[in-house]
């Protein structure tokens, strides 16, 4: 019968606009506004809209989710910062768009590089986003941001104070990734005591050879 | 593969001896002869890529070709060597029409005059553009360095935005005595004139015109920005010809400036719907380079990854094609619904959405964060094959899709092939090509899938096609996701930089579009020298004019959304 195919696909209509009634029925006036609606909404058993209601709800990101870099800085005891960036460079030659600068200190009185960026910038508007410099950072310094609500009328350039955040947030926004480098660094850490030990002890012993 | 015989060409066709590299050298004036023998009595019936590269040192550009059966099997690869300031090297239009685009590329971008060519015209770049940009010596605006990273930005930065230096000072050149202001562009007419114009006396003995009509470039048909030349005899096209390149950014040069690991980001943007596929292929040419294998769980996890992608991809193919012909937007946000569950996980995995970055050369990014796999399980088992049939029962029948699309935009087989059509255009047409199946990468050849095709070549079966590819994407899926074992995900230490030994090499995948293919030369260096994209979109165009033939302006409309491109891999 001509008009069958027709009837058939209109089939599919009614339902998906019968079962978004059933879904939000079921739900109770919970399917919005909630983050078990918003959770459901993204999942598998997800019947009807879909739809999450952005600005009012926000979809969770995930652990992984990366936008734009930020750097990373450890808490002293007393409230001061110690910059884990070395400014070796590696994030700036690794960049495939090439946003980011970095100068290095100098020491002031021998105007030898010092182990600290003096300046360091990301253009955001260049950058897109990759995430290799956090990658392939080997002191943890340079993280991907979760923030993704940047939006402005003109350019968006982040120099270095707009870009240090302290590692407390890293933690909080990476969880299982802070955690796991977090070991990595223990052991190295470990590692390098346990061989200065050794060169300690074997240097004691040559003392004490010498000596007797 | 069998040793080709091609001692009757004598001199004229030669091993290709260098280092690293395949292949037959072929003379300019022995190449026509040589692919007439080659298409039919070697049976390499098509000619998937052709693209040129500059040796300045040896002062000579080179023209490469690669040639298949699509009987399945390794590719022929053979090139023409010609002087750097005289190239000319014969059209092969006549024998393989599907390198008329390419040969205008290659035209475009390189300067190589081919010779026999009806329409050489630049494609991808403006009409009052001066030189060719994939010279070695051509340098861009904002010109910095030929190779990233430039040593401007570390140790001593000093930041400086690119607008800063301006576009029309020391970075633009223009040619003698040219004034901007008094320029009056010629490919404009050059275009037109390609497009035949009739006059015609019908039988009461009035006198008509053809009409030339421009179809965008601003049209949401067009899915972007794309434009379409077409003559008209009333209703009826005459003449067809796509115009593009408002979106290009020669991505080729950008790759030769980046370092290996730099082109990674870069690939996502080509057919930004499947970044995870383009991700694949030039994973795929760059570890044939360094010969580096891949762990079993990385092979794994990126053939979900891809398998994914199709699915995805072919979904909102639909969704689109759909709303390009007045189904407006239900049965596209129907299928975007998936869609929207796909990208969830690849932003799990790879903290992107759409620009994924995911593969690294022996590897990937990261392993398959907890929780993920069963996701995809979920999806794979339950979600995606109930939507495929839902999408079935919703469009298939539907006698306004049908009227619209059955018979209406034919290609025949031997068209297909003829021009080189890839993906689904060409297994709509009925040839059973698939390079996951013709020509096995990764470890495609472990699994139990059919290679799907339908044999009528028109609208609907392009369009039909898509759901028989996602249901056996599905099957490939569920039992990748079975057996994907414990383990590495990546051979070695992963490296930012490294050094590529001479040669080259042609990575191809079977994207959701069709071939996909990275074509790259190394010097040795840790930036390629040549980088070439095969890509899918832009090539399914050169038989776009010929299916739209005598069909009504609307259906230019259904066939352009049964072709499926991406504006992003179409310009590059």
């Amino acid at each position: 019968m001509y008009g069958l195919g027709l009837l058939k696909g209109l089939g599919v209509t009614v339902k998906r606009f019968i079962n978004t009634y059933v879904d939000d029925f079921e739900w109770r006036g919970k399917r919005y506004y909630t983050d078990e609606g918003i959770a459901h909404r993204s999942s598998k058993d997800v019947k009807g809209i879909f739809t999450i209601q952005y600005p009012e709800e926000k979809l969770p990101v995930p652990e992984e989710f990366r936008y734009i870099p930020f750097l990373v800085y450890n808490e002293g005891e007393d409230g001061e910062i110690e910059n884990r960036c070395t400014a070796c460079g590696i994030c700036a030659k690794v960049c495939p768009p090439q946003c980011i600068w970095i100068e290095r200190e100098a020491d002031p009185k021998t105007g030898r590089p010092v182990q600290n960026p003096s300046a360091f910038t990301i253009d955001a508007d260049i950058c897109m986003n990759c995430g290799l410099c956090a990658e392939f950072c080997p002191f943890d310094a340079i993280k991907m941001d979760h923030d993704y609500e940047i939006a402005s009328y003109g350019r968006t350039v982040y120099h270095l104070e707009d870009l240090m955040k302290p590692a407390s947030y890293y933690d909080e926004i990476r969880p299982i990734n802070s955690a796991k480098e977090a070991e990595v660094r223990k052991i190295a850490e470990e590692a390098k005591a346990a061989k200065k030990a050794a060169r300690e002890a074997k240097k004691a012993a040559l003392a004490a050879k010498k000596a007797g | 593969m069998t040793e080709l015989n091609f001692s009757r060409f004598g001199d004229g066709v030669v091993t290709d001896e260098r280092d690293g590299y395949e292949g037959y050298l072929v003379s300019a004036d022995k190449l026509i002869e040589f692919a007439t023998t080659l298409r039919d009595e070697f049976e390499f019936d098509y000619l998937s890529s052709v693209t040129g590269v500059d040796y300045p040192e040896d002062s000579k550009l080179e023209v490469i070709y690669h040639a298949y059966k699509t009987i399945g099997g390794a590719e022929l690869v053979f090139k023409v060597q010609v002087d750097r300031e005289n190239p000319e090297v014969p059209s092969l239009i006549d024998i393989y029409p599907g390198a008329d685009f390419q040969e205008r590329e290659a035209w475009d971008l390189l300067g190589i005059k081919f010779t026999g060519h009806p329409d050489l015209r630049r494609i991808l770049l403006w009409e009052g553009f001066e030189g060719h940009p994939l010279r070695k010596d051509w340098q861009e605006a904002y010109y910095e360095a030929d190779i990233k990273p430039y040593k401007s930005r570390w140790p001593e930065a000093e930041y400086t935005r690119a607008e800063a230096k301006n576009p029309y000072g020391a970075n633009v050149k223009y040619p003698d005595k040219f004034d901007p202001e008094k320029w009056v562009p010629e490919g404009e007419d050059m275009l037109y004139g390609s497009l035949a114009k009739y006059e015609t006396t019908d039988k009461d003995g009035l006198k008509t015109d053809h009409l030339t009509v421009n179809l965008g470039p601003q049209h949401p048909s067009t899915h972007g920005v794309f434009r379409i030349a077409a003559t008209l005899d009333g209703e009826k096209i005459m003449n067809l010809k796509p115009v593009m390149g408002y979106l290009h950014r020669n991505h080729e040069k950008i790759g030769e400036r980046n370092t290996y690991l730099q082109n990674m980001p870069f690939t996502d943007r080509l057919d930004y719907l499947s970044s995870m596929s383009n991700n694949f292929g030039y994973a795929i040419a760059v570890e044939k380079l360094i010969g580096i294998e891949v762990p079993e769980r990385a092979e794994y996890i990126r053939v979900i990854m891809a398998e994914l992608t199709r699915i995805q991809n072919h979904l909102f193919a639909i969704g689109m094609f759909l709303n390009d012909i007045g189904a407006f937007f239900t049965p596209s946000l129907y299928a975007i619904e998936e869609r929207e569950l796909v990208l969830d996980i690849f932003e799990m995995v790879s903290g992107s959405r759409m620009m994924c970055n995911y593969f690294r050369f022996g590897g990937l990014a990261r392993d398959l964060p907890a929780g993920s796999l069963q996701k995809i399980k979920d999806l794979v088992f339950d979600r995606l094959p109930r939507k495929t049939d839902e999408m079935d029962r919703f469009l298939s029948e539907n006698e306004i899709l049908r009227s619209r699309t059955v018979g209406q935009g034919y290609l025949s087989t031997e068209d297909a092939i003829k021009y080189a059509a890839a993906g689904p255009m060409l297994r709509a047409s009925g040839v059973p090509y698939d390079i996951r199946r013709a020509d096995p990468y990764s470890i495609y050849d472990r699994f139990d899938f059919d290679v799907a095709v339908r044999y009528n070549g028109d609208i609907y079966d392009r369009y039909i096609i898509r759901l028989d590819e996602i249901r056996e994407s599905i099957k490939i899926l569920q039992q990748a996701v079975e057996q994907i074992p414990e383990g590495e995900i990546q051979t070695g230490k992963p490296r930012y930089q490294m050094k590529v030994p001479k040669g080259e090499s042609y990575g191809r995948v079977e994207g959701p579009k069709g071939e996909l293919g990275f074509y790259l030369v190394s010097d040795g260096t840790g930036n390629p020298y040549r980088y070439h994209v095969r890509a899918p979109s832009f090539i399914n165009l050169t038989a776009f004019g010929p299916m739209c033939k005598g069909l009504k302006v609307a259906d230019v409309v259904a066939v352009l959304g049964s072709i499926d491109i991406v504006l992003g891999e179409t310009d590059r």
